[in-house]
């Protein structure tokens, strides 16, 4: 995978890099789904591709951090604010939060209200393997199903405003949340098997805004890059 | 409620899956990416891929037999074999795998669970423990760690050093017991119950398991996934046929 600057186009999945993730897992998952994803290297690329996903493997500081070294943060959260088609990967739904008690001194985008959370100490941590998300009827996208989850941390209630899912270890927390064309999942959809492509495939398919914007715009043969 | 994982070990030498009986004799058993598949198929909840002869050879996990795996499965992939440094990791991880584990490179230098952690977290820190029984001051579990796959005793306690590796930042232990590997009779309960209780992060059981009844009791003992190799890969069990028999004996697995 290269951060090749190509046209937008109905197949463009950009992956914002933050910091070294497992990108590679994603991109399968994608190409699978026969999309030719590549890495995003500006905020220009962020604002300007049809679907933008926000990996997250790492911690909520380091992040951030990288969000904000390389000024992507307002062009991301523009994105998710226009509930334009994109996809926050577990520590990628952590950043949309306002905060998080794993940094307390670090702003996360504020995207979506509420505090990140450590999870029950009751069980064990992290949260490693294939647990149960409830998901509510009229959801686009979230369905009620067993996935894989990778985390220390998250979010304790559906916040304000949009669609939640889920879940429960130990305590109860948020295993997915969606408004518009944004989905954020605590899980990896890129790592749940037939059930995560379905996901994925429901994402690329069904985004409010995604079909709308290849329409407003020129044919692919005559795009440039929007770097 | 979080499902037990059931865990088909890759073990991979020159591009080839082997397995063998305590770490030697190992026979070829195929194409990693082959059999990935068919185990994700089946109902494999992740794969380990290890390198069995990575560190004696100086070298990390062969990137290619990563990617051709990667591009297979859509299930965790865990790999381990020769990383020393949290850059080898991250070229790991850049290469297809989901959460990478260590061994020898961790008891010679205990900063790399750290390093590991703080830049990839904790859940892709994995460590892997060979431990064997010895009667030793210097180990008074009973239980000894072992590095370079299994032919040197560190002189550390496998308890003590799994809770430091905890505290450091490793977010699993992949427990092998030596003594049992490849050996089909059933884990090492004990060496289960003893790490256990030392620490606070999930436990992968390796090493000797050859049915459901071997894995409901090292579930028991406190582990929450198992590794099998062999078995699956000669065909005694499918995975499928393997969870059946798992949530028959009232394990929670995954279908």
């Amino acid at each position: 995978m290269s951060a090749a600057r190509v046209a937008t186009g109905p197949d463009d999945v950009g992956i914002v890099p933050t910091g070294v993730a497992n990108l590679e897992a994603v991109a399968a998952a994608f190409r699978r789904l026969g999309k030719t994803p590549r890495l995003l290297d500006s905020a220009a690329g962020i604002s300007s591709a049809a679907y933008v996903v926000l990996p997250g493997v790492g911690s909520f500081a380091g992040g951030m951090a990288e969000l904000r070294r390389r000024g992507w943060g307002a062009a991301v959260r523009r994105r998710v604010e226009e509930g334009r088609p994109t996809l926050a990967i577990c520590l990628g739904l952590q950043l949309l939060c306002e905060e998080s008690e794993e940094a307390p001194d670090t702003a996360g985008l504020g995207c979506v209200p509420g505090r990140v959370v450590r999870l029950a100490e009751s069980r064990r941590l992290p949260q490693l393997g294939w647990n149960r998300v409830a998901a509510p009827a009229g959801a686009t996208f979230l369905r009620s199903s067993v996935v894989y989850f990778a985390n220390s941390y998250g979010l304790e209630a559906g916040p304000a405003g949009w669609t939640a899912a889920m879940g429960r270890h130990g305590s109860r927390f948020v295993a997915g949340l969606e408004r518009g064309g944004v989905l954020a999942c605590q899980f990896h959809p890129e790592l749940s098997g037939k059930v995560g492509a379905g996901l994925l495939k429901r994402w690329l398919e069904q985004s409010p805004g995604a079909a709308a914007a290849f329409e407003r715009r020129a044919p692919r043969s005559t795009l440039v890059a929007a770097c | 409620m979080l499902n037990v994982r059931v865990i088909p070990c890759l073990d991979v030498r020159d591009g080839r899956v082997v397995k063998g009986v305590r770490f030697d004799n190992l026979e070829d058993q195929g194409d990693p990416a082959r059999l990935a598949r068919r185990y994700e198929r089946e109902g494999a909840d992740e794969i380990v891929i290890l390198d069995v002869s990575a560190t004696a050879e100086g070298r990390v996990a062969r990137f290619e037999t990563v990617g051709r795996v990667r591009d297979e499965i859509s299930i965790p992939l865990t790999v381990g074999g020769g990383v020393r440094t949290a850059e080898d990791a991250g070229a790991l991880l850049e290469a297809g795998a989901d959460r990478v584990a260590v061994n020898t490179a961790a008891v010679e230098r205990p900063e790399l669970l750290s390093e590991i952690a703080t830049r990839f977290g904790a859940q892709c820190a994995v460590l892997a423990l060979d431990a064997g029984a010895v009667s030793d001051e210097a180990c008074p579990s009973g239980f000894g760690v072992l590095t370079h796959s299994g032919k040197r005793l560190a002189g550390l306690d496998a308890a003590d050093w799994s809770r430091r590796a905890a505290e450091l930042g490793a977010g699993e232990i992949l427990l092998t017991s030596f003594d049992r590997d490849g050996t089909r009779s059933g884990y090492d309960l004990a060496l289960i119950e003893t790490i256990r209780e030392a620490v606070p992060v999930p436990i992968v059981a390796s090493g000797g398991g050859a049915h459901a009844g071997h894995m409901c009791a090292a579930i028991e003992a406190g582990a929450d996934a198992v590794l099998a190799a062999s078995i699956f890969h000669q065909g005694d069990w499918s995975i499928g046929r393997l969870k059946d028999r798992l949530q028959q004996l009232g394990v929670a697995v995954r279908r």
